[in-house]
């Protein structure tokens, strides 16, 4: 029989925001252990939380991003359960009304990946294991998380990874989290269950914790989807468990039942109140909320010719994107800059850190006048590309080079100068040339380039030789 | 600032200490001193204090002598030697909530009304006794043993703030603050001839108050006089924006309304506050009645039927709220911590079990039992639908009355003892104070006279929300009606 795969994800994003959701500590990460804690975030007694607001605001950010509905009046709970890096024994979080809710995701083939809530809560410290000893960090102790659930709408482990990619780039592209897995601040739960195809209702299902990495979670359900299809082709069953995925045996495990069956006692925070945002400060939210990176791409392709490719290379991280934007309202050719951006700045970006945080020494402003003297003529695009890479590379503006007319473009009559000097200087070479020894024109061409400091554009010098030694 | 003199108020025995500093009659230090000496002479004898601070109470007095000699015009509050309950946080000083749990532990910071106190110049003279994390209503829950009444060593001071009522009482402490979750500062206020005022919820701070039940906790006043309440409430009473139930718009002024006539006054008497009194109790209570009518106010008495929910409520929300509060106390990262143990679930386990005492615990198992799974809608959710009804029912009355008066307890203190016997009864001796936090009201009781033995009984006035300056208005007036001051031949004789 063949098994069709059904899958869910709750995806925990740590939020950017300056300080920790109900208290003044940083939210940096790393540190020294236990240096951005305080009474509130180590759970002191007597110690009182207060919401931060601009968590609220990133909330309904992310919210509008997958479009969700937005609730005016949600509520803090406490999710009750005892373990050493939780330091109230509780963690104040959203149950039965989140701050959003019934939203969904596109996938480019335009399937929705249809959101079912998110919530915003604290993040738990971190245990650090040494031989002897447990150790515990409380610096991410208080750090805001939002926890986006998904409807089990995916169907492959394709549209897993597009979903996480896609949910990446649009919390990135909105400013509200840096998504790196890597450092924790982006984690998957996955929630996954097969069934016959054709068949519509679910099967049990079974919960893979904590996962870090895409290809993680791609290996995990691959060995998953094996076992479950395994477990029914016996005729057996699915039990609903908890597991872990083992990196280095590419297996999963099932946790044990006391961390797994947990009877959290959720009830309202009484410390806490209501969460209320009104209909205005969503709209003011909204309004503020950059074009979607999608939507950005489909108008690069649309009005500026670009193909798909380039345009998403374009719009996968904010600052890219938002140079473009400017640019592109400026030339006459936005495709043209597009290559640019993506060929000459995007290409020395090899990181990640180093693609999100976008540092370059030119500006919008230059970057646009140099194009613009592209667009005119008067430098080609040879020189372009080496103005461009010295402008990175010192910080010097366009003018600048450009006042040093060795940057200028060189005349038809300079040209055709250097060209007889050339036939003049090198007659064995015109000899060897006219005897049928097509390499000889190399020397020549070799000769004008180096005259010209590498300005004159080679096609262009080699066409006019031909021309003259023909004469 | 005000003034008791332009007022013509009384003036209660925070403006005579003020007085005898002032005018340099006394040092605040010898005053201090004399405070000091009396508490070590009788603290063995009341078990009122758990920690006397007297090096710190001596470098706060220096500190206020220092002010008054500099021709500084000082507070009323500055330089009076009082007391705080044992789970009010107090920087460097041990806070213990008279719990084998955090016996050492010492906060890293003040709670909000202390720093608001301690800047006005208070002189703390130590921590005092109370039920363990404040569960209990005789303070004898206390892993330092129970508070005593001042008035009759064999009986109780009552709880939880007992021991803050036995020190202002007893005189080793001019006033005490005290937390009141079910009647903690009103019921031993009762027991022990003194005021007691419940805020309403949000009136004071929270923060620094060592949780038992958030909803209910209110740091509340003990005093000799609705004159020393009134100048403390409106000194602790203001915003605290690091307490998010903190109300915003609130401003304290109880003082200057003390002496206003009560002539016309709306007040009603619910019959279910009326069952089960000792018969002094109903005595005193009738002739307070009487008195208030003789002052021209109109009584009326009246049913509130949701009252016998109040009982069953208070302790299912209670208890919860105390379960998820008291998760926290795991060993980990203060408090106690076991000796032995072979992994992180023995340690947290043995460090609970060694750490709280029996109350704690019953009340611990109690309030995880009503929020789990499969019982949540039979206990939790339905006893918050009892509070919000009962909420309700409260609105209604205050649409028509300006308070409520009730006794504060059924009967006096009770011998030492009784209630570790039966704590079921002993959990129905609130029946008139828990319906207060409830509904997050505001309520004061007074001495109103005393029974057979010379035991305190206490008046209970509970008014709206926010309504304190009517409160006290009620309270002062009824105060100046008569003598129900009692004197105890404790303490400090000035």
């Amino acid at each position: 029989m063949r098994y069709e795969l059904v899958a869910g994800l709750e995806t925990h994003i740590e939020l950017s925001t300056e300080s920790k959701i109900f208290c003044g500590c940083t939210t940096r990460f790393a540190g020294e252990p236990n240096t951005h804690c305080c009474p509130v975030c180590t759970g002191q007694p007597g110690a009182l939380p207060v919401l931060n607001r601009r968590v609220v605001e990133y909330g309904v950010m992310a919210g509008l991003a997958v479009n969700c509905s937005i609730n005016e009046l949600s509520f803090m709970d406490r999710k009750n359960y005892s373990y050493p890096d939780l330091p109230k024994a509780y963690q104040i979080s959203q149950f039965d009304i989140p701050l959003c809710q019934d939203g969904y995701l596109e996938l480019s083939d335009g399937k929705r990946i249809g959101i079912e809530r998110i919530h915003i809560e604290e993040d738990a410290g971190k245990l650090i294991h040494r031989q002897e000893d447990i150790l515990i960090d409380y610096n991410r102790a208080g750090v805001p998380l939002i926890e986006i659930v998904s409807h089990p709408h995916l169907n492959s482990t394709e549209q897993v990874r597009e979903y996480v990619d896609k949910l990446r780039q649009l919390m990135r592209f909105i400013g509200i989290s840096d998504c790196r897995m890597q450092e924790g601040s982006m984690r998957c739960d996955v929630n996954i269950s097969v069934r016959p195809v054709g068949e519509t209702a679910l099967g049990t299902r079974t919960e893979i914790k904590n996962m870090n990495s895409i290809s993680g979670i791609v290996r995990a359900m691959d060995y998953e989807f094996e076992r479950q299809c395994r477990i029914l082709e016996r005729g057996g069953k699915i039990l609903q468990e908890t597991l872990r995925f083992d990196e280095a045996t590419g297996q999963t495990t099932p946790m044990r039942s006391k961390e797994a069956d947990k009877d959290y006692r959720f009830f309202r925070d009484p410390d806490l109140l209501p969460v209320y945002i009104s209909k205005e400060e969503i709209e003011r939210i909204r309004a503020e909320l950059p074009q979607l990176p999608f939507v950005r791409a489909q108008r690069y392709v649309r009005e500026y010719g670009l193909s798909p490719e380039e345009a998403a290379q374009l719009t996968g991280y904010r600052r890219v994107s938002d140079f473009f934007e400017n640019v592109s309202g400026s030339v006459r050719t936005p495709a043209i800059a597009a290559k640019f951006i993506i060929g000459q700045i995007f290409g020395r970006f090899r990181t990640e850190k180093e693609k999100e945080a976008f540092e370059i020494k030119v500006s919008e402003e230059e970057f646009t006048s140099l194009m613009k003297l592209l667009e005119e003529g008067t430098i080609n695009h040879n020189l372009a590309k080496i103005t461009l890479e010295k402008m990175m590379d010192t910080g010097a503006s366009v003018s600048q080079f450009l006042d040093k007319d060795a940057l200028k473009c060189i005349s038809e009559e300079e040209l055709d100068s250097m060209c007889r000097r050339a036939l003049e200087t090198n007659p064995k070479a015109v000899i060897d040339y006219k005897k049928g020894k097509e390499k000889a024109l190399m020397a020549l061409l070799g000769y004008v380039m180096r005259e010209s400091n590498g300005k004159a554009e080679a096609s262009h010098v080699r066409e006019k030789l031909r021309v003259m030694l023909s004469e | 600032m005000f003034s008791a003199e332009k007022e013509g108020v009384a003036v209660g025995r925070i403006y005579e200490i003020h007085n005898l500093i002032t005018k340099k009659e006394i040092s605040c230090r010898e005053l201090t001193q004399k405070y000091l000496e009396a508490v070590i002479r009788d603290n063995h004898m009341l078990g009122t204090y758990v920690n006397i601070t007297a090096e710190q109470a001596l470098m706060m007095a220096d500190e206020v002598d220092k002010r008054i000699h500099s021709g500084e015009d000082i507070h009323p509050l500055c330089g009076v030697p009082m007391t705080l309950k044992d789970n009010i946080c107090t920087k460097g000083i041990e806070t213990t909530c008279c719990s084998q749990m955090l016996k050492g532990h010492k906060p890293v910071y003040d709670a909000t009304v202390w720093q608001r106190l301690k800047a006005l110049g208070a002189v703390l003279v130590g921590k005092t006794n109370m039920d363990e994390f404040a569960m209990g209503n005789t303070c004898e829950t206390s892993c330092f043993g129970a508070a005593k009444n001042p008035h009759d060593t064999s009986r109780v001071a009552g709880g939880s703030s007992g021991g803050g009522a036995c020190a202002v009482s007893a005189n080793l402490a001019v006033y005490a603050l005290g937390s009141d979750t079910g009647g903690s500062v009103r019921q031993p206020a009762s027991f022990c001839g003194l005021v007691g005022l419940k805020p309403t919820y949000g009136a004071v701070s929270r923060l620094g108050l060592i949780a038992y039940a958030s909803s209910l906790d209110q740091i509340g006043t003990l005093t000799t006089s609705v004159e020393d309440c009134a100048l403390l409430f409106d000194s602790i009473a203001f915003h605290d924006p690091l307490d998010s139930t903190s109300s915003v718009s609130f401003k304290a002024d109880t003082c200057s309304s003390l002496n206003n006539s009560i002539k016309g006054r709306k007040l009603c008497i619910p019959q279910e506050y009326l069952e089960g009194l000792s018969a002094d109790v109903k005595t005193c209570f009738e002739k307070a009645v009487r008195t208030y009518e003789d002052m021209g106010a109109e009584i009326e008495y009246m049913s509130i039927p949701q009252l016998r929910l109040a009982l069953p409520a208070y302790y299912i929300l209670a208890c919860a709220e105390a379960s998820s509060n008291l998760g926290r106390y795991d060993g980990v990262r203060y408090g106690h911590k076991t000796d032995l143990y072979e992994s992180v679930q023995e340690m947290v386990s043995k460090s609970r079990s060694e750490g709280f005492g029996d109350e704690v615990k019953r009340r611990i198992l109690m309030g995880t039992y009503v929020l789990s799974e499969g019982y949540v809608n039979a206990y939790y959710k339905k006893a918050q639908a009892m509070r919000h009804e009962l909420a309700k029912a409260f609105d209604r009355v205050f649409e028509e009355y300006d308070a409520i008066l009730t006794p504060t307890v059924p009967h006096t203190a009770p011998f030492l003892g009784q209630a570790l016997t039966n704590p079921v009864e002993s959990y129905q001796s609130d029946i008139c104070t828990v319906p207060v936090n409830i509904a997050s009201l505001p309520a004061v009781s007074l001495p109103c006279g005393a029974d057979s033995h010379g035991l305190p009984v206490g008046l209970q006035i509970i008014g709206n929300r926010f309504c304190e300056a009517t409160l006290l208005n009620l309270a002062y007036k009824f105060q100046q009606s008569g003598d129900y001051a009692s004197s105890t031949d404790w303490g400090v004789t000035l």
